[in-house]
């Protein structure tokens, strides 16, 4: 291969890992949004205290690695569950708006509380993946992209399996499709909707455990649930396929443009690619790639 | 069977909509409730179903009894595990499900998750055009597909008890005659009660043998088919039957008073 091509094709790989990462941030809101119409803006959040709390794990209890992804993932499901219950439950039957304010609430008050529970400097995760790259084809990529790549596509077929073959999975379908049916086939929409919270933060740990191997553990992490939203209304807001594949886009969009366009501007160019991509989309096709374009008659 | 003993509703707490509704189905029986637009018929069934919550609707009087066992303030989903289903009106298939997605999600509340699966053959023998559609999304069905499909999702659930909510609105007469014809299949080899609410009376009665009538939120009027069809009022404001030839004069003054009475 020659060296353009190449170059091309490590920029498009090492953007599939970013864009795995963005699309796990991704499905957490969209399950949320699409069960429940909310727009969950203390996801951010509990990416970040996922990280924190492998980070403690690890070092502090020095339990192995993936004992603390397990017990990471148990803690951001059951977080997902308490939340649905005494967060979002009081609100039933308010307007979604007023259930949005809270879940902004909801994002300071945890920021908070990881604030003092963890404090305010960097931390800085010690990796589990072993340091040396791997080449293949001409391509290097690190342990951690390549773990990052394969652990998310077995969340997702996980998902998918989950999703299409439960019983479990087909009444969050349901529900999400017709609440008031789901009702009336014995589906117990809050059951149902618990689950989802759970389903949507263990998605939000994933993407936080992995954030914390590439980045510093910090209050800052949160961020990177803003980053992904280019992703969720490129995929069209309500679609988990959309929300997969918007991720993936954007990470690839990103890293190419960083790769190429870096040289030349000098910087940065990396971190505001997802927002021009947003306004285009915005600009172009609304409701995304796969979203429903919705008609409003006055 | 079901027992819904002098029930009132009030929609937000204000709109009192159903005034001491009373009626019975036996088990396995077959049971029409009729009335026109409004009379209450829908929110009758929400009742029993449960669902009034989520509308904001609230049972302020009377109770419901299922299998001698009182109803009116348990979840749902609780409602549907002791064998009533509803059949909600306007065809409610979950659009985003394929046909057999939809027809499982009916047996939810089933632990034998196998024999779910085998009964999903039944559903296809009584309905075959369903058989021939398994894989695609229910939005795409026709309207009579999709009625079909709500009645085969009901009936997964093995209820014992099976309300409709208008299930001929807007098909072709050929179509109802047969999704009445399997309704029928359905009450004799299932033994399932049915309890059908509708506003064409002809159909109704026709398949029900016992009929309730309502009119703004009071049953007005019920009793054995024959002695409904017989009845000069439902006739004339039911069925659509007037006897042109008798005395127009008394006839007028008849039906003006009839329906003073209706009406109150
Ligand atoms: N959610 C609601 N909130 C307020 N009022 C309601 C609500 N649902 C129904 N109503 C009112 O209650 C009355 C009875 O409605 P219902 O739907 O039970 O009638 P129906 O007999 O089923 O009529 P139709 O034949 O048109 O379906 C109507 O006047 C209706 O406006
Ligand atoms: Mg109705």
């Amino acid at each position: 291969m020659d060296g353009g091509l190449l170059f091309f094709f490590q920029l498009l790989v090492s953007g599939v890992a970013v864009g795995c990462l963005y699309a796990l941030v991704a499905l957490g809101f969209v399950l949320i949004l699409k069960a429940t119409d909310i727009l969950n803006f203390a996801q951010g959040e509990v990416i970040m205290i996922s990280a924190f709390i492998c980070y403690f794990l690890v070092t502090t209890l020095h339990l192995p690695f993936l004992v603390a992804v397990l017990i990471t993932c148990a803690a951001a499901g059951l977080m997902g569950i308490l939340t649905e219950r005494l967060v979002l439950r009081p609100m039933l039957g308010e307007p979604v708006f007023a259930v949005v304010m809270v879940t902004i609430g909801l994002s300071i008050f945890l920021r908070s509380m990881t604030g003092i529970l963890f404090g305010h400097n960097n931390l800085v995760f010690p990796s589990p993946f072993p340091k040396e790259t791997v080449k293949m084809g001409g391509i290097i990529l690190s342990q951690t992209q390549i773990w990052i790549m394969i652990s998310t596509l077995a969340l997702i077929i996980a998902f998918f399996l989950f999703f299409k073959y439960s019983r479990m999975g087909l009444a969050m379908r349901g529900t999400a499709d017709d609440q008031n049916v789901a009702q009336l086939m014995g589906i117990s929409v809050k059951r149902v909707f618990a689950m989802i919270w759970a389903v949507s933060f263990v998605s939000a740990a994933v993407a936080g455990i992995f954030l914390a191997n590439v980045m510093v553990i910090n209050l800052g992490l949160s961020f990177v649930a803003v980053s992904a939203f280019p992703a969720i209304i490129l995929g069209g807001l309500e679609s988990i396929p959309g929300a997969i594949i918007g991720g993936l886009a954007i990470g690839i969009i990103e890293n190419l443009a960083g790769g190429y366009l870096d040289q030349i501007i000098g910087g940065g160019v990396k971190d505001v690619t997802p927002f021009v991509v947003l306004f285009l989309i915005l600009m172009v096709r609304p409701y995304g790639l796969f979203g429903k374009k919705e008609i409003e008659r006055v | 069977m079901l027992k819904v003993n002098n029930i009132e509703v009030v929609y937000n707490d204000v709109i009192l909509v159903l005034k001491g509704i009373s009626l019975e189905v036996p088990e396995g029986g077959v049971v029409a409730l009729l009335g026109a637009n409004g009379a209450g018929k829908t929110t009758t069934l929400k009742a029993i179903s449960g669902i009034l919550d989520s509308e904001n609707g609230d049972l302020e009087d009377g109770e419901i009894e299922f299998m001698d066992e009182p109803i009116h303030r348990m979840d749902p989903d609780r409602i549907v595990r002791l064998g009533i289903t509803m059949v909600p009106e306007g065809r409610r298939v979950f659009e985003d499900l394929n046909v057999v997605e939809n027809i499982m999600i009916g047996g939810h509340v089933r632990r034998d998750r196998a024999q779910v699966r085998k009964d999903l053959d039944m559903i296809f023998d009584y309905f075959p055009v369903l058989a021939d559609r398994k894989g695609q999304l229910a939005i795409f069905l026709s309207g009579g597909e999709q009625q079909m499909l709500v009645i085969g999702r009901a009936l997964i659930s093995k209820p014992r008890l099976m309300m409709l909510d208008e299930p001929s609105l807007g098909l072709a007469p050929l179509l109802v005659r047969e999704i009445f014809g399997m309704l029928k299949r359905i009450n004799s080899e299932q033994n399932t009660g049915i309890l059908l609410v509708e506003q064409n009376a002809r159909i109704a009665l026709n398949f029900a043998r016992y009929g309730y009538i309502m009119e703004n939120g009071k049953i007005m009027l019920d009793g054995p088919r024959e002695l409904l069809m017989e009845n000069e009022d439902v006739k004339e404001f039911y069925l659509g039957v007037t006897d042109e030839d008798k005395k127009k004069s008394y006839a007028n003054v008849k039906h003006y008073k009839r329906r003073k009475r209706w009406l109150s």
